[in-house]
């Protein structure tokens, strides 16, 4: 009994060492699987008031910018206002139109780029109405998937993490791909795979989202095509696609919720019993 | 007494610094450079090691936490606070058992080895960790590389500009 508190004593430090060693693998493990990061994140109350506070303070450096921004949406807007499809909406009532998508305003107030697994955490939670796995877009594009929700704030998994896999597809000829983040460390560029060998593209080609998914409406844009590989393995090719969306430099955003997201769900994993 | 006040400032002044300043900043599109552990570096030599382990750990988790990375900053300052002191004997030889060795007053060839071990091994955990994946071992390296040449740069920098110019 002796020597075991002897040992005890002497070895001390390898053995304070050793017990929080394994407290940090475990939180790392923990952060490695998808919706479980239980513990410790940003989206809490006390690390999300500091970053919204300082937040407050440097939006002020990106004011013009968001202004252009906003001031590009308007004319956008503007124009399908003025422009065709002005009588179509006078006829409708509505009342009775079912909106599918509701888009809400939120603001970035920590970005990542520079890991393999980015997150972003934004300044609405649970409160405004966020789930998980509501899609995040700005004006140009989109930016990735909310993961978790506080009471007040939310993280996004971004496009720039490796475990992003996102419908996409091609504008000109709606061939389906997976866009991921896994073959570079660029915040600028994602690959867009598991596109057929017949696909017929050209560089400059847009990418828009796919719509196969609960997560994003059809035709959201994403980029262009950069460059492109064929993979023998699978027969398929791997596109370069470079990002409408500066991922390094994000401010306004825009939360998008799916009206029919859970009816679509359920209506699926009914299905899937229904077959085995 | 007054040495608890200028550790506990230390502490809380690099925390600021690295989560609100250097946590934005990117070098050639790789990674921040983490000058936090300038705490576990500089902490006195004749201080309880134990202790600094336990320090290492809360400053790593805080970090961690502003940052969403898990555990990963955790783990590895606790690992080079524990290896503290063999990199000192390494890095400084005898004299530092004899405890009379101030950082600042040792050859300069000391101090760069001392301060290139101990950031070389805290990035190699911390991107190790972070990437979790023996695939990734390259992109691991080089991380590890271009941030510990920033890192390293960095925090002699500041041990210049702070310390106390010696006595002539």
């Amino acid at each position: 009994m002796q020597q075991v508190i002897l040992f005890f004593i002497r070895n001390k430090s390898l053995l304070l060492f050793f017990l929080l060693f394994s407290i940090s693998v475990y939180l790392t493990i923990q952060a490695h699987s998808i919706h479980s990061t239980k513990y410790f994140n940003s989206s809490s109350f006390l690390v999300g008031g500091v970053q919204n506070n300082l937040n407050s303070v440097t939006d002020y450096f990106h004011l013009r910018k968001e202004n252009t921004l906003l001031q590009e949406e308007n004319a956008y807007l503007r124009n399908l206002l003025h422009n065709d499809t002005w009588e179509d909406i006078e006829k409708v009532d509505s009342l009775t139109k079912n909106f599918t998508f509701q888009f809400t305003p939120a603001k970035v107030i920590s970005n990542n780029y520079t890991k393999s697994y980015n997150i972003l955490t934004i300044d609405k939670g649970a409160k405004d109405g966020v789930k998980i796995d509501m899609g995040v877009i700005t004006t140009n594009g989109i930016i990735g998937i909310v993961n978790k929700v506080s009471e007040n704030y939310a993280t996004v998994q971004s496009i720039l993490n490796k475990r992003s896999q996102i419908n996409a597809k091609l504008k000109k000829t709606n061939h389906f791909g997976l866009l991921v983040w896994e073959k570079i460390r660029d915040p600028r560029h994602a690959h867009l795979i598991d596109i057929p060998r017949h696909t017929e593209f050209n560089i400059g080609d847009t990418i828009v989202t796919g719509g196969k998914s609960t997560i994003f409406p059809e035709g959201i844009p994403i980029g262009i095509i950069d460059d492109f590989t064929l993979e023998e393995i699978n027969n398929a090719f791997m596109i370069r696609v470079k990002l409408f969306t500066d991922m390094t430099n994000l401010n306004a955003i825009y939360l998008i919720n799916n009206f029919d997201s859970q009816e679509i769900l359920e209506l699926e994993a009914a299905a899937k019993i229904g077959n085995e | 007494m007054n040495n608890i006040v200028t550790q506990v400032f230390r502490f809380i002044v690099l925390l600021a610094v690295q989560i609100l300043i250097l946590n934005n900043v990117q070098l050639f599109g790789y990674s921040s450079p983490y000058v936090y552990i300038l705490f576990i570096i500089g902490f006195p030599l004749t201080a309880n090691r134990n202790l600094l382990i336990l320090l290492g750990f809360i400053l790593g988790l805080a970090v961690d936490i502003y940052s969403n990375s898990g555990g990963v900053h955790a783990g590895a300052s606790v690992l080079i606070a524990y290896l503290r002191p063999f990199l000192l004997k390494f890095s400084f030889g005898v004299s530092f058992e004899h405890n009379n060795i101030k950082f600042t007053q040792a050859e300069v060839k000391q101090q760069m080895l001392y301060l290139f071990s101990m950031v070389f091994i805290h990035h190699f955990v911390l991107f190790a960790l972070e990437n979790f994946s023996v695939k990734l071992l390259v992109q691991t390296l080089e991380s590890t590389l271009v941030s510990t040449i920033f890192s390293s740069i960095l925090i002699y920098c500041i041990l210049i500009i702070f310390s106390r110019i010696p006595n002539r």
